[in-house]
């Protein structure tokens, strides 16, 4: 009987939670955008003249093609993030792509039509340096791969090692460049720096050495910073120091020969480093005996090198960037140089002679919110009367693609920087000018009756012409079919919807540009690129101003840290148009510890920004003398927190009237013995709606609901399976009192905390049970509350109770996120991405440590769930069904008008937007729910009610007469 | 006021001597004169305070904290009264809602040696002075440690915590400290608890393999009423199929 109560009840509770999406509903309150990261190598498909398909391979660890019609992706391979999963060289060659991955660990083969793997080989350990593709009598059958010490050579239709040989003298040569000109041999060019180069030559048959020499080159030290093979077998370099060409024959091995760059009247510009770029359209070939030399920043030239005599062919300059491309037998070069401010020209010269080509210019037009240009990828192709037409793909600074037709036609943009999302937040939409209108009504200082009347008059009879309007377009759209009905986003139309349900995600990429996103359809709405941005940089991102002070717009700022110097710069900016705001930020001269955001606003709404610097100075953003009156009189409450995690230090400052700081309590936990790893407060948008829980009895268990609270997380320094421990600590952030000191014995990072209401949950690894375990922490006040009408944190003599219990959780995880709703009615679920791409979404009632061990009458009647150690994974949980986000690392929730819907966005490698329902959606009608049937018993009744009225009236009137 | 001065100097006497019998008791009996001991199994550090009208940290000895290291550390305290300058300036200090503070310097509970208790820094913590004075000097302070027996934090606080705003007239209530202390050292955090319910999950097993009667299927339970009844069913219903070509095969039968 007890099983059959336990089956029951457990059912209770998973149906309760069963929250998957109908077929019919996919895709309609969720999308997702994948992306593939910063382009590092690219090749076009050019072995059929009618493909459309570029192959990207990035620094983000994918290889992927593109449609060059739409830009979408035919197809994507995520590989490992780290060193381990880094694509060292592509080598593309008519249907397959060879790629040497993770440092020349492992080769692989691709089919590019279907993205299908061919086949992967595990290579030697040695440190890559270079490949090629080695063709002999026109055919290309091999790929060399060139190691620190060794030099392999495999079968491209199996990947099977032909042969292996060891570099001679490899201790003291490094050898850096592999080279072959489809003549049966391959080079390996070495170099001693400062001293000479060494050239190894094998024979492609038996990996023989044919020749082995060395050729003095004392102003030498990198063989691809400074020189390329140029025609038949001449390696060319370029010095800056002596300001001369150098050219070696391969075959012949006389001497360098010295061209001085000033016998062809060139000349370098100071600090830049020249750098020549060679061609090789076949590799069965040699290459082109045409290349470009790189004098300056917006300094090319096209010189050819015959026999041993350097011809310039064409001066580009100023050119910004240059790229060849071949079709057919016909190679060009594609030169950028700028037009006017705002747009840039692509003009192709033949590579032969240095001609320009009639009826090529491309305009391209700099975008004034992304970055420089960085990289042209040209795409040539042979139109029918045999010219030479091409499209180009621009890459810029800002990690974006745009993909160019002539004659200046976009045919498509790809924001790459998407890929790395490292901070966001969602802004509320703008109201409706007439909402604005009525808003601003009340905004306003009252001036006279009749005014007033007269203004209210007036802004009813626009919100009447408003809903006419509305009315209109409801009734022109209804008779148009439906497919033809657009709602299309853009940033004039933008507005709040009836449940706030559509919102302006912000977000900040690691290369500097931000973006503003439709919540509802994904789409771009604003992008602004910060230049600049320093790699290491950490970003802060915080909402000044809501939309809900109009006629203020809204206000972000966004904090930019360089995690080095610590010096911190502002961008202030306006969250739903992307415009870079009015008010001037303040100058940062001192390294920023801390910033915080306070609830105190200045008299336009602004939230109060105060910034800590290395001296423990305050400064204030906006510092209006209204904001630094606030400060004084609220001086005493206001108290923040540091952390310095290299000294195991936690202290706690109180602000003083003038602004200065006094340290007021410290935390001292040894490095020796364990580092803080992470510090986690709560949400300052967090609502608790219920301050206890109604326990079997009938009694209250209230809820350690301290605002203040900060988790710490620790991990031992000993990292020994035995001795590793993980540590939590319960702090106050005001007083610096410990509430509870727990330790995780056995345990290893990384660990994933939660922190909200009255709870924390981590996620560990167990290194007893090798596995990973879920853990969480609930803080109750006990049976009454100290103090029901205010928290304060100097006032609260009691520790918490604490309850803690562990689970069992079969995966390891990405990242971790509570859901977040309006008032927080709503029951908690756990947002929690794996590393396979699926986002899941884990009742918080199963991470409960009051989970009875032992079924009691009193657990029933709590709908408490009987502990079991292991928490199972539901594929119904995934609320991103078969929508996987690829290295899922962070999710953002947001509450939405509805107290019932939580706004989630997952962001990694893809982004993913959609809604959550964690308790279904009780303030939702359904889709089909009947109006019909309702409405029609309602009149139903309604009308039986009159006609049996009358009927009584009537039967009352005939007694009366009888 | 003056007649009450002896009944309060009564009261002060008794919890003095209530703090001494605790202190006592937290030595276990140990004698004072046994300083050798004390050397070797424990330690005193300062326990100190500063309250001043500008918030700066002027801290001044309170009394002496007695560690005792070990796999459980225990602690005590000594301290001195509050002079009657002292209790001026809390006094002036709580009416301008300033801060008193303690610090306790960063010691090592599990060294062997007296050299290598002693760390750099202090640990620092407060509380509003109003409600030190408010709850006439009883405060709870409590030190924590860390897994290797490091003191990494302290933490104070008056009972009751508010700050009303009452007036303390009397000086005798400022004169003495009646403090709680305790050491504290991180708990283990629990793991899954598998064993339970494996054992929890076996008990269930064995009740349902005592129990054979219980655990048999629907059909081998009932099995006595439901072949009889499919018996029949079948039986009627070939009869009704086919009254005439059974009738049949019972004449031919009849007739052989």
């Amino acid at each position: 009987m007890g099983k059959l109560i336990l089956l029951l009840l457990s059912l209770i509770a998973f149906c309760n939670i069963v929250a998957a999406v109908f077929e019919d509903q996919v895709g309609k309150f969720d999308w997702r955008q994948q992306y593939v990261g910063k382009v590092r190598f690219s090749h076009f498909d050019t072995h059929l003249q009618s493909s459309k398909k570029v192959l990207l391979a990035t620094e983000s660890n994918v290889f992927a093609a593109l449609n060059t019609r739409t830009g979408d992706l035919f197809w994507r391979h995520v590989d490992k993030t780290g060193p381990e999963g880094n694509i060292d060289a592509v080598l593309h060659h008519g249907q397959d792509a060879v790629l040497v991955v993770g440092n020349g660990r492992v080769l692989r083969s691709w089919d590019i039509s279907v993205g299908g793997l061919n086949w992967e080989i595990v290579l030697d350990s040695g440190s890559f340096q270079s490949a090629c593709l080695v063709g002999q009598q026109g055919t290309v059958k091999h790929a060399a791969v060139l190691k620190k010490s060794v030099i392999s050579l495999h079968y491209l239709s199996n990947g099977h090692q032909k042969w292996i040989e060891n570099l001679p003298e490899s201790e003291t040569v490094n050898y850096q460049a592999v080279h072959s000109g489809g003549n049966g041999q391959v080079y390996a060019l070495g170099v001693v720096p400062h001293s000479h180069i060494a050239i190894v030559a094998y024979s492609v048959e038996d990996g023989e050495i044919i020749k082995q020499i060395s050729v003095d080159a004392p102003w030498l030290s990198n063989i691809p910073a400074s020189c390329a093979v140029i025609g038949q077998g001449m390696l060319t370099c370029v010095d800056s120091t002596t300001m001369s060409l150098y050219t070696l024959d391969l075959y012949q091995q006389l001497q360098m020969t010295q061209i001085p760059l000033q016998a062809l009247g060139l000349e370098v510009d100071p600090d830049f480093h020249p750098y020549l770029v060679s061609h090789q359209p076949n590799p069965a070939r040699q290459p082109l005996s045409e290349f470009l030399l790189h004098l300056g920043p917006d300094h090319h030239l096209l010189l050819q090198l015959n026999n041993g005599q350097v011809v310039t062919l064409r001066d580009f300059k100023p050119a910004l960037l240059v790229a060849f491309a071949t079709t057919g037998e016909k190679t060009v070069a594609a030169v950028m140089s700028p037009k006017n401010k705002t747009a840039c020209s692509i003009n192709l010269f033949s590579a032969e002679t240095g001609r320009r080509l009639l009826d090529t210019t491309l305009i391209y037009t700099v975008d004034p919110t992304g970055g420089k240009p960085e990289r042209l990828h040209v795409q040539a192709f042979l139109k029918k009367d045999d010219s030479v037409g091409y499209r180009v793909m621009v890459q810029t600074e800002d990690h974006a693609l745009t993909f160019i037709q002539q004659p200046g036609r976009v045919m498509w943009t790809r924001e790459e920087a998407l890929s790395h999302v490292m901070t966001m937040e969602m802004v509320d939409l703008p109201l409706t000018g007439t909402q604005a209108e009525l808003e601003g009504e009340f905004g306003k200082k009252a001036d006279g009756l009749t005014s007033m009347v007269l203004k209210r008059l007036s802004s009813q009879l626009i919100m009447l012409q408003a809903w006419v309007a509305h009315l209109w377009k409801l009734f022109y759209d209804a008779r148009k079919p439906r497919s033809q009905v657009k709602n299309e986003v853009s940033i004039e139309n933008l507005s709040r919807d009836e449940f706030n349900l559509q919102k302006m995600m912000v977000m900040v990429t690691a290369s500097g540009k931000l973006f503003g996103i439709d919540s509802k359809t994904g789409s771009i709405l604003w992008k602004h690129y910060l230049e600049n941005i320093p790699d290491n940089a950490a970003f802060n991102l915080m909402v000044q101003r809501t939309t809900a002070h109009f006629p203020h717009p809204p206000q972000c700022t966004l904090l930019i840290k360089d995690k080095d110097s610590g010096l911190a710069t502002l961008h202030v900016f306006n969250p739903i148009f992307g415009r870079k705001s009015q008010v001037a930020p303040p100058v940062l001269s001192q390294p920023i510890l801390q910033s915080l955001l306070l609830p105190l606003m200045d008299q336009d709404y602004a939230k109060v920004l105060l910034l800590v610097d290395d001296q423990y100075k305050v400064s204030a953003f906006p510092s209006t003398k209204n904001v630094i009156q606030q400060l004084q009189e609220t001086a005493a409450s206001i108290f923040f927190y540091l952390v310095d995690s290299s000294q195991g230090r936690l202290s706690g400052y109180r602000l003083r009237t003038d602004l200065s700081t006094e340290q007021v309590w410290e935390v001292v936990i040894p490095t020796e013995v364990q580092k803080i790893v992470s510090v986690k407060g709560k949400r300052s948008n967090e609502h608790v709606h219920s301050q206890g829980r109604v326990m079997g009895d009938r009694s209250v268990l209230y809820k350690y609901l301290n605002p203040n609270l900060l988790a710490v997380v620790t991990e031992s320094t000993d990292l020994h399976q035995e001795r590793s421990f993980i540590g939590i600590l319960l702090i106050d952030g005001v007083t610096g009192r410990i509430f509870h000191e727990a330790v995780q014995r056995k345990a290893r990072g990384p660990v994933h905390v939660v922190h909200s209401e009255n709870w924390v949950v981590y996620e560990y690894w167990s290194t007893k049970s090798r596995r990973n375990e879920f853990s969480v922490i609930e803080l109750y006040e006990g049976m009454e509350l100290y103090n029901s009408t205010v928290f304060s944190s100097l006032d609260r003599p009691h520790a918490p109770q604490v309850l803690q219990q562990s689970y069992i959780f079969p995966s390891s995880i990405s990242t971790m996120e509570a859901t977040l709703t309006e008032k927080g009615i709503t029951s908690r679920h756990l947002l929690i991405g794996l590393p396979s791409g699926g986002i899941m979404s884990l009742p918080k009632m199963f991470l409960d440590p009051r989970r009875p061990e032992i079924v009691s009458e009193q657990s029933r009647e709590e709908n408490l769930i009987p502990y079991a150690p292991e928490l199972i994974i539901r594929t119904e949980w995934f609320i991103n069904y078969n929508q996987t986000v690829s290295r899922v690392r962070g999710i953002y929730t947001a509450p939405s008008g509805l107290e019932s819907t939580c706004l989630v966005v997952a962001y990694g490698l893809d982004i993913y937007q959609t809604r959550v329902y964690p308790s279904k959606q009780f303030d939702v009608l359904k889709d089909d729910y009947d109006y019909m049937l309702i409405s029609s018993v309602l009149f139903a009744l309604f009308f039986a009610t009159m006609i049996s009225k009358r009927l009584a009236e009537v039967k009352l009137l005939n007694r009366a007469w009888r | 006021m003056a007649r009450f001065l002896p009944f309060k100097v009564a009261v002060f006497f008794t919890v003095l001597f209530f703090m001494c019998t605790d202190f006592i008791c937290c030595n276990n009996g140990r004698r004072v004169g046994e300083s050798l001991e004390t050397e070797l199994s424990g330690f005193s550090v300062p326990l100190e305070h500063s309250f001043e009208l500008d918030d700066t940290g002027k801290f001044q000895v309170r009394g002496s904290l007695q560690l005792k290291p070990g796999r459980e550390p225990s602690v005590s305290l000594t301290q001195n009264q509050l002079s009657e300058e002292d209790r001026a300036k809390l006094k002036e200090v709580a009416a301008v809602d300033g801060l008193y503070r303690i610090r306790v310097p960063r010691v090592f509970l599990q060294a062997d040696r007296q050299t290598e208790w002693q760390m750099e820094g202090h640990l620092t913590a407060f509380v509003r002075a109003c409600a030190m004075v408010e709850s006439h000097l009883s405060d709870v302070i409590t030190l924590h440690t860390d897994v290797s027996g490091y003191l990494i934090g302290v933490s104070i606080v008056t009972i009751p915590g508010a700050c009303r705003g009452t007036e303390v007239e009397d000086e005798v209530d400022l004169e003495v400290f009646n403090t709680t202390l305790s050491i504290m050292a991180p708990v283990n955090a629990p793991g899954p608890e598998t064993a339970l319910f494996l054992e929890r999950m076996e008990q269930e097993t064995e009740k349902k393999g005592k129990n054979p009667q219980e655990q048999k299927s629907f059909f081998a339970k009932y099995w006595m009423y439901i072949v009889p009844l499919v018996l029949f069913l079948m039986m009627s219903g070939a009869q009704d199929q086919s009254g005439g070509g059974a009738g049949g095969g019972a004449a031919n039968g009849g007739g052989r």
